[in-house]
């Protein structure tokens, strides 16, 4: 990717440099991560960290209220509290409580369902929008959408970057529906941007998607919307920690990263963990600036905590199936 | 620069009742600290005592001598081992000369390549003992031992096994056969993995060995000896031999060894080969090195750092390869430097067993002591750093470390050091860059970091090193040639250009 | 009356005399009559011409093959040329006959012939692409060791010192020759060949002299790279190892004919390049 020149609002041009990387070098450097052994207390560390990332994700043609009811319910209380008892008894102890997971994720005809039970909690409301997944829609419906979700009650909003413009090399446009897209975002919501790294697909392509995203307002940036057939591996995300990284160093704005799609055990949540210690280090490592979009992951994070603390496997029937 | 969209957004404060409590960590915990991984010592059995490999047989040396191996990142003894004399020396010979003319010179290349099969094969199930014992041993990581020394070791016999039968395409037209008994002195920091380079190429040619492991890391060596057993290896093929320099010395200039092998330093190596400069017997060495890592303003800078990271603290800098010059493009060290320093802050220092160590011990205590005497030499020879952790309160440990700004001419961009440190030096051209990375004895291997394809080969064409990684680095395989260049030493190791060190080609 | 000739030495393209002034006659090989006078090279000389094979590698070296291929055949050209010169020369210093002359005539064009066919193709037939198991592109290829001295003591056949030059300079070497006691007027014709077939300055250097005055000096060299020795004295071989371990250098004893392939092979370094593959 050659740097490209953009033109910002309010006038003057930015650059978006050129900065290429090495597929193989950034995919030894991602496995390299998973080497890592985490045990014991880190790993229950991990592991509550973990789930109070998640963005509890429902993004299916077939979601309906009902649905969306029974994730809220999930998303606030991860564990059935009959659960938390039998297992305190069982080992003869209070265990460390459960937290409720970051943020609710949904389309957007099902934000005034999830808003009904999320209002007033801690659990944050993301709506996917602008025309997600594919962007396939012409610039004002997707802004629209936007504003919708907004005053619906969304208080995240994962977008989706034109990739019509950027495979065409028409980065000014990207950036200006990021830029638009903020906007109306202002400080009513955050705004998580998707590159959809499976489209992308090469690794210089996603460096510089984030680093155009970044520079146009996102306040996280995020690999997919899990409907590619590639989704989140730690080598994409690692590309986008190292832009954050730099974009921190060069432009001291803190940028928070969402992997999505395709993170489904504890085990890979944990080496997302280690890689993102092990790059930005501790400051990123809060739901504020971390999150992962998943659903199943939070059933498995919680069959291993319990494991943690009993010694012993559950299967999913211990807990809600949501 | 401007916009608005360059400003801190912040996020919508909103009253939060909290469900079920927040997350609660340990002061010990992920965040702080990772718990400690051991990977557990009970799947090796150490001997209190080990003996000679002689004929197939463990044999107590004829002088009844023995030395003590130590565990480096306890400083405490692991075991004892022989001491070989030259009479000890001359029963192995004998006992190799004995099976090259008896047995592994008529059986057939095909029943050669069975016995290294069998012998990759039964490493591979045993590959998590070696990897224990070599980390007890060596003091290198677990991780390394366990991904790297010992899978590429039984890769090494595994190739090997299958040329035996072949040999005959690897020359076309020329007549070859085997030399005879081959002496071969291996060094302590990949013990393992160096015994298989030697002995796997030896025998796949048809000749018999006598090896001799270094003094501080016997161990595998001789654990490989019960595989040869149980792989039927025919008495006398393969002796092991421990001691330390009298010991390689008389195994080297022994009258009756055909052909010498030796890994180690360019030291040794000059003595060696002026020792048996008087003779006709064929020789290999893989000698020392200081080798260039060029990193290009085009480079992909952060797997640019990764691999200068790599490429020098890789098995704590104990290796001839080790990238231990890094010459950076002037333009971008001052980011280059800045990476560096934060990458290094995450390497991991401490007990070689633990899953999660990335640097382990140093392997002897001389070898700590000569490297921590030339870092007090390059504290006067340019900027030092080292990253702000701690080290175990035992054992031989020293923190990976640098030297930014130093001149050629310093001590700390001459020397090898053998160790965790690594010299910064600019450079403003590529011709610059080739100019300083050739500006050595030594040429055993290059790094490049550049995107520029043109660039790269230009510069690989140019380099006087054996082996050269581009956008890579510390990268082995049984199939590619590794060898160096000049006072690095004479003949390849690994893939076709390997064999013709043991081979007589007419 | 003949004009009696003074052969003088062959470094870096130019036709010096020794800078020790010294000389020795040659005789004709049946008689006390002189058959010309031979500039002796001295340590001095011999650094001259590892300095002018250091200039001539830096063109011969980085050359294409083809272009290296084009200079050796035309070497062949130039010695066919002087074949008369060449035998008549063989006749009178070594009192061989007319028909081995010229044997040994045919054999060294042949072997320039046969070596500028080998400049471009010893690289595909010991250079390899390496199967190996991960996400790089791993190749090996022959690159030159750089500056070779190749000693011609004993054992003198024209066609053999033309194989063992050719094989050597084909990669792209320089060489530092020393011709010994035995035929060493050859210098004059043959360096007459070498400097009219557009061989870079300093490709090749040819000295004649004694052994035991220079050897230690090519022992010891440190830019000598290799040493190809071709003389009976294994005292003097063995010495030449030890003084090479001062810089390694690789000494191949060369007194019998090899494999082709090797004589070539035995004085190149093998370069392992490792590249990532990925997009």
């Amino acid at each position: 990717m050659p740097a490209a020149q953009i033109k910002v609002p309010g006038g003057g041009r930015i650059t978006i440099p050129h900065y290429p990387v090495d597929r193989v070098g950034t995919t030894e450097r991602a496995n390299s991560f998973t080497k890592r052994s985490i045990k014991t207390e880190s790993k229950l560390d991990a592991l509550y960290l973990a789930l109070s990332m998640v963005d509890l994700t429902t993004l299916e043609g077939s979601d309906t209220p009902g649905k969306v009811r029974q994730l809220c319910g999930k998303a606030l209380r991860p564990m059935p509290p009959a659960m938390v008892e039998q297992i305190e008894k069982e080992i003869g102890k209070k265990i460390r409580p459960i937290p409720s997971v970051a943020a609710v994720c949904v389309y957007p005809s099902q934000i005034a369902t999830a808003a009904k039970h999320l209002r007033g909690t801690s659990v944050e409301l993301a709506s996917v929008a602008t025309a997600f997944p594919s962007g396939q829609l012409p610039a004002d419906l997707k802004l629209e959408d936007v504003k919708r979700a907004i005053k619906l009650g969304a208080t995240e909003i994962d977008m989706v970057i034109n990739r019509d413009a950027f495979l065409r090399g028409d980065f000014q446009t990207v950036f200006d529906e990021v830029v638009a897209v903020k906007d109306i975002c202002s400080d009513e919501a955050h705004l998580k941007v998707i590159l959809e790294t499976g489209e992308l697909q090469t690794y210089d392509k996603i460096r510089f998607a984030s680093w155009l995203s970044m520079e146009a307002g996102a306040d996280f940036i995020k690999t997919s919307t899990g409907k590619a057939t590639e989704n989140a591996t730690l080598a994409n995300t690692l590309v986008m920690l190292q832009a954050i990284q730099d974009f921190y160093d060069d432009r001291g704005r803190m940028v928070g990263m969402k992997p999505a799609g395709g993170i489904r055990t504890a085990k890979q949540a944990i080496q997302y963990l280690v890689m993102v210690k092990e790059t930005l280090g501790n400051e990123w490592l809060t739901p504020q600036w971390f999150r992962f979009g998943a659903s199943v992951l939070l059933n498995d994070l919680l069959r291993q905590i319990m494991k943690q603390y009993t010694g012993r496997y559950f299967d999913n029937h211990y807990f809600s199936l949501d | 620069m401007g916009g608005r969209a360059l400003e801190t957004s912040t996020a919508k404060k909103k009253t939060k009742i909290p469900q079920n409590g927040t997350v609660v960590e340990t002061k010990s915990g992920f965040k702080y600290e990772y718990s400690p991984a051991p990977e557990s010592k009970s799947i090796v059995k150490i001997k209190p005592r080990y003996e000679l490999f002689i004929n197939g047989r463990f044999t107590k040396p004829i002088a009844g001598k023995y030395f003590k191996t130590i565990n480096p990142s306890t400083g405490e003894p692991l075991s004892e081992v022989a001491e070989a004399g030259a009479n000890d020396v001359d029963l192995a010979v004998k006992a190799a000369r004995n099976a090259y003319d008896k047995t592994w010179s008529k059986i057939s290349a095909k029943d050669r390549g069975r016995y290294l099969y069998r012998i990759a094969r039964i490493l591979q199930e045993r590959a998590r003992e070696f990897a224990v014992l070599e980390s007890l041993d060596n003091g290198k990581p677990i991780k390394e031992s366990r991904d790297v020394d010992i899978p590429l070791a039984a890769a090494h016999f595994f190739y090997h096994a299958g040329w035996t039968d072949k040999l005959n395409y690897a020359f076309p037209g020329a007549k070859i056969s085997a030399l005879g008994v081959a002496g071969q002195v291996i060094p302590w920091n990949f013990p393992l993995l160096m015994a298989a380079w030697k002995i796997a190429p030896s025998l796949a040619t048809g000749n018999t060995v006598v090896l001799k492991p270094a003094e501080t890391t016997p161990l595998t060596a001789l654990l490989l000896c019960e595989i040869f057993q149980q792989a039927e290896l025919p008495d006398g093929v393969v002796n092991i031999i421990t001691g330390a320099g009298a010991t390689g010395a008389s195994l080297v200039s022994h009258g009756d060894v055909n052909k010498v092998a030796f890994t180690g330093s360019t030291e040794v190596g000059k003595k060696i080969a002026s020792a048996i400069a008087g003779t006709n017997k064929r020789i290999t060495l893989e000698l020392g090195g200081k080798s260039a890592n060029i990193v290009f303003e085009d480079a992909a800078l952060d797997q640019a750092v990764e691999g200068v990271v790599q490429g020098i603290f890789f098995n704590q800098g104990h290796v001839c390869c080790a990238g231990s010059r890094a010459l950076v493009e002037e333009s971008i060290s001052e980011v280059f430097i800045k990476k560096l320093k934060r990458r290094m802050q995450q390497l991991r220092i401490g007990d070689p067993l633990d899953k999660n160590t990335d640097i382990g011990a140093i392997n002897s205590f001389e070898q700590l002591e000569k490297i921590k005497e030339l870092v007090e030499v390059g504290k006067s020879e340019g900027d030092f750093f080292e990253p702000n952790t701690r080290l175990p309160s035992k054992g031989y440990f020293h923190k990976p470390c640098f030297f930014n700004n130093v001149s050629a001419a310093a001590t700390i961009s001459r020397v090898e050091v053998f160790g965790p440190v690594l010299s910064v030096q600019t450079f403003r051209t590529p011709q610059e860059a080739i100019t300083k990375a050739n500006d050595t004895p030594y040429g055993l291997a290059a790094g490049i970091w550049s995107e520029k394809g043109s660039k790269v080969h230009e510069v690989a064409s140019k380099l006087k090193a054996g082996v050269v990684w581009a956008n890579t680095y510390n990268k082995f395989d049984p199939t590619a040639p590794f060898g160096g260049y000049y006072e690095s030493g004479f003949g390849r190791e690994g893939g076709i250009h390997g064999l013709s060190a043991y081979l007589e080609i007419k | 009356m003949k004009v009696l000739k003074t052969i003088k030495l062959f470094i870096g393209g130019e036709f010096p005399r020794s800078e020790s002034g010294r000389s020795f006659p040659i005789n004709f090989h049946d008689s006390e009559k002189i058959y010309a006078n031979i500039a002796q090279a001295s340590r001095k000389d011999l650094r001259a011409a590892v300095e002018a094979a250091e200039v001539g590698q830096k063109s011969w070296g980085f050359m294409t093959a083809y272009n290296r291929a084009q200079i050796l055949y035309r070497m062949a050209e130039m010695a066919e040329g002087k074949r008369h010169e060449f035998v008549g020369l063989l006749k009178d210093t070594l009192g061989i006959s007319d028909k081995e002359a010229n044997k040994q005539v045919d054999e060294a064009i042949d072997a320039f012939i046969y070596y500028a066919g080998f400049a471009d193709k010893f690289q595909q037939m010991s250079a390899a692409v390496n199967p190996v198991a991960g996400p790089h592109h791993s190749f090996t290829t022959p690159d030159p060791v750089g500056i070779v001295a190749l000693i011609c003591e004993s054992h003198f056949d024209f066609g053999r010192l033309v194989s063992n030059i050719a094989s050597v300079s084909a990669s792209g070497n320089s060489l530092v020759v020393v011709l010994g006691p035995e035929c060493p007027a050859i210098l004059q014709p043959l360096a007459e060949v070498f400097a009219t077939s557009d061989l870079p300055k300093g490709a090749i250097n040819l000295l004649t002299g004694h052994l035991k005055e220079l050897y230690p000096h090519i022992g010891s060299h440190m830019e000598i790279r290799s040493v190809s020795c071709q003389n009976e004295d294994t005292e003097i071989l063995y010495e030449i190892k030890k003084l090479g371990t001062s810089n390694m250098k690789r000494v191949v004893p060369r007194y019998e004919n090899v494999d082709s392939l090797k004589a070539i092979t035995d004085f190149v370094e093998f370069k392992t390049v490792w590249h990532p593959i990925g997009t």
